[in-house]
């Protein structure tokens, strides 16, 4: 490897970095605002600024400069700090003075670079330019004056994010960022340019003016608004959840987080369920814990255990559908299932449920079959990972299923399972890994048995699961739906479906688990919620239990790559509100099954020893790829030829906690506005 | 023993008594130095930091843009901000509380405020019956501003030189 130093120190770097990787490297800190590791270099804030020997007699933009061999790079003479000088002072000539009302101070590049880098005061005496604002939707903020032209929107929103929405206009003085006719910004990703903004050009429109960086606590969790598990960081003052801002993760999200998993965080302040409530006389009545525990107790003890039944919701952590299950395990309830929208998956091997090329496998794939799914509205920082594939080039992509814009080109291959057909005799292919992404939307519909036997035989024709290379890729929409399925929360021998349970007399007592995404007001049934919000499911219950949302519990989330991820509490659970594990153990005593855990350590601990792989924290089991048995995968019956239809319609309004929110309301009105003008 | 006989003399002559009596004498003749608050009081600064008080602009408009730099600032962590967009979109403080009670009269939150907002002004006749009424909020503050404007004024204009 090539050698260069930096002030003096020898420092070894990959060829192809840049001088100011190689800096970095040594350990040198440089300034910058345009450069960014995840986007394309535009090497024009000029912020980076070094002096490199062999060279001209001159600063050098370090950001956009190969490093060479032998090169000699200087980040503290006098040339360099001059040069920074210089440019910052630039720089702040037309920044407007306004920190105290911006939402970006205190952490603000160009306020910190201005301390480290820049003079003591400014000879500059003309007037400042100012800049109109520009409308970009109800998440994006603009106060285009502080715009110091960095370009690292622009470069996010054509390059990642795949929708060329916003761009710079003008020259010199007059150079302007703006968006194509003043319209909002249509990307599921675009809160991330306010986190790219150097200075407080873009800000968080729904958080505006609502706190300050240094007030706030700043715990770690794990995003449950997807099946990804996007690394987070929750940021909390008191008792409520400010915002959620992504955490970098190289295996998952990168540093990206999409729109909802960033701006639904205002729904835990809304419809909560604070209290426990019983249904007198028809009308719903707070009540005490005690007043609602005998209530269940006494109608699951009157009841056989064959009619009750337990429905697991899509934001559970796996802890309370562990304890769900070994309390109605022990009752001898049969009746469990975590899958609301009927997916079929849940017997057969492991692998059949999981991405198992993993999300990070995307950049190796070389041919990627999209079944069923629209990552862009299901996971949509999965979908910008399959775009910068798709970018690097040399990647067939194909689509059987809903034709629409997943921001880069691919091969329509149908609407329906028979599309699927050809690929089924079309035998051994020669990509070296290929893979196959099945969406819900393949999965949940009557005949997906027969749909899933086919894919798997066509992954197994075609050789997409070999020593080595496992393209066997199930992508999942809810966050507690794997977790469900490892601990096998699905029908016992003889039991029924969430479909079958909610059926008119199918049971007595229902129990939901936070489950709001399936219709129960026909099943007549005792209903009973457990869940944090008064959506769907409290609405037609007869007993609610107020339990704790993900940014309220210590919790365990297997994301759809089969990995564990451990998400901490940031606040606690509203009101009387507990965490949803020790509701259920309380329950389990006025049921005379005592559950053997009293601490979530002690309930962790029967986990990982009833389900070992609980116990791999981080770990995703696909980054060993096994060869596992394709044939049995699905069962037999008849195929409609019905298209596959999209799992997520409504990317804002998939759980109860974006449904709550104002900010995600607001968003989807703007969204299905679009499509209407669009199908117009 | 000469210095026996001294002593005995003045003893004799009740100097010490008459020196006494003289000093008294002399000041009760010489001006008062006591203050008959409150009808009447001491010099003052400009920069005395008295009952807080948030001001306004001449137009009406209240100065404070909710940039927090005083709940930041304040070692005693009395003041406590809440802040939203207002109706026509300017960046404005919801709640603005200052607990009077806490409060250890630093200064450092109109040394921090860069809009001249919260001042402490000159006032220090708020004594109360209950600790609840020291716990002054945006209304109360904004009302002390109103009152005390005057004299505010003058006294950062008097000191304007200095800072």
């Amino acid at each position: 490897m090539p050698i260069a130093k930096v002030n003096g120190v020898e420092v070894e770097f990959e060829p192809g970095m840049t001088v100011l990787q190689v800096a970095e490297l040594a350990g040198e800190e440089i300034p910058r605002f345009c450069y960014h590791e995840r986007l394309s270099i535009a090497g024009n804030c000029r912020m980076c600024l070094v002096e490199v020997k062999p060279g001209p007699p001159k600063p050098q933009a370090s950001c956009a400069l190969p490093a060479a061999e032998n090169q000699e790079i200087f980040t503290n003479t006098p040339m360099v700090k001059k040069a920074r000088e210089g440019v910052m002072e630039f720089l702040l000539i037309n920044h407007p003075l306004d920190c105290p009302i911006c939402d970006q101070g205190g952490e603000c590049d160009l306020q910190d670079q201005a301390m480290g880098y820049g003079r003591d005061d400014s000879r500059y005496g003309e007037n400042k330019r100012a800049v109109e604002e520009k409308e970009m939707g109800p998440l994006i903020k603009t106060v285009m004056t502080r715009c110091i032209q960095c370009t690292r929107c622009v470069r996010f929103i054509t390059e990642v994010a795949g929708v060329p929405e916003i761009g710079l206009i003008s020259r010199g003085e007059d150079v302007e960022i703006t968006t194509y006719l003043g319209a909002a910004v249509t990307s599921e990703l675009s809160g991330n340019v306010n986190d790219l903004c150097p200075v407080g050009a873009l800000t968080h429109k729904p958080w505006a003016f609502n706190y300050r960086p240094w007030e706030l606590k700043k715990t770690q969790s794990i995003d449950v608004m997807d099946a990804l598990g996007s690394a987070v960081r929750i940021d909390s003052r008191g008792a409520q959840v400010l915002r959620a801002l992504p955490r970098i993760n190289e295996d998952i999200n990168e540093e990206w987080l999409s729109d909802k998993s960033r701006y639904a965080v205002d729904g835990l302040g809304r419809q909560r369920l604070d209290r426990p409530y019983v249904r007198v006389n028809g009308k719903l009545s707070p009540a005490t814990w005690g007043e609602a525990f005998a209530a269940v107790a006494a109608k699951i003890k009157a009841t056989s255990p064959d009619r009750i039944g337990v429905i697991a919701g899509d934001l559970q952590d796996a802890e309370s559908m562990k304890a769900a299950l070994d309390l109605f395990g022990s009752l001898g309830v049969k009746n469990l299932d975590c899958r609301q929208d009927g997916t079929v998956l849940g017997a057969g091997p492991r692998e059949s449920w999981l991405f198992n090329s993993t999300i990070a496998g995307i950049d190796e794939a070389d041919a990627i079959m999209i079944i069923g799914a629209n990552p862009r509205l299901e996971a949509p920082v999965l979908n910008a990972r399959i775009r910068r594939r798709w970018l690097k080039g040399d990647v067939l992509i194909g689509v059987v299923g809903e034709q629409a814009d997943l921001t880069y080109d691919y091969n329509y291959l149908g609407a329906g399972p028979e599309s699927l057909k050809p690929f089924v005799k079309h035998g051994a292919i020669s990509k070296q890994k290929p893979m196959f992404i099945i969406g819900q939307g393949a999965l949940n519909r009557p005949d997906s048995g027969a749909v899933l036997k086919m894919i798997a035989q066509a992954a197994a024709g075609m050789g997409l699961v070999k020593d080595g290379w496992n393209g066997w890729n199930v992508l999942h929409t809810a966050a507690a739906r794997v977790g469900g399925l490892d601990l096998g929360f699905v029908p016992g021998a003889g039991g029924l479906t969430a479909g079958q349970m909610v059926k008119p007399g199918a049971l007595d007592v229902l129990f939901l688990l936070g489950a709001d995404e399936i219709e129960t007001s026909a099943s007549g049934a005792f209903t009973v919620y457990l869940g944090s919000h008064g959506d769907r499911g409290a609405h037609k219950a007869d007993v609610i239990l107020p339990g704790a949302a993900y940014t309220e519990k210590n919790g365990l989330y297997v994301n759809t790559e089969g990995r564990v991820q451990m998400g901490e509490r940031a606040v606690f659970p509203k009101g009387e509100a507990k965490e949803d594990w020790s509701i259920l153990r309380a329950l389990s005593d006025h049921l005379g099954a005592r559950l053997p855990y009293d601490s979530l350590d002690q309930l962790r601990r029967k986990l990982f020893a009833d389900h070992p792989t609980f116990g791999q924290i981080d770990f995703a089991p696909g980054s060993i790829p096994t060869v596992f048995d394709l044939s049995a995968v699905g069962d037999g019956g008849k195929l409609s030829d019905a298209p596959f239809a999209a799992a997520v319609t409504a990317f804002h309004l998939t759980n109860p906690i974006a449904r709550a929110s104002v900010t995600m309301a607001e968003c989807a009105a703007l969204a299905s506005g679009a499509a209407k003008m669009a199908a117009e | 023993m000469m210095q026996r006989i001294g002593q005995a003399i003045r003893g004799a002559a009740l100097l010490d008594f008459v020196g006494a009596f003289g000093l008294a004498l002399k000041i009760m003749a010489a001006p008062k130095k006591t203050v008959i608050y409150p009808n009447e009081r001491g010099p003052q600064s400009p920069r005395f930091r008295g009952e807080h008080a948030l001001r306004r602009y001449p137009s009406g408009e209240e100065r404070c843009i909710a940039c927090k730099l005083c709940e930041a600032v304040c070692p005693a962590q009395a003041i406590y901000i809440e802040a939203e967009p207002r109706a026509d979109g300017s960046r404005r403080t919801t709640r603005y509380d200052i607990d009077m009670v806490k409060c250890i009269y630093c200064g450092l939150c109109q040394e921090a405020c860069p809009v001249d907002a919260i001042v402490e002004g000159p006032n220090t006749e708020y004594a109360t019956e209950t600790r609840e009424e020291l716990y002054y909020d945006k209304a109360r503050l904004l009302d002390n501003g109103d009152r005390w404007e005057r004299e505010i004024a003058r006294n950062l204009e008097m000191d304007a030189a200095f800072r």
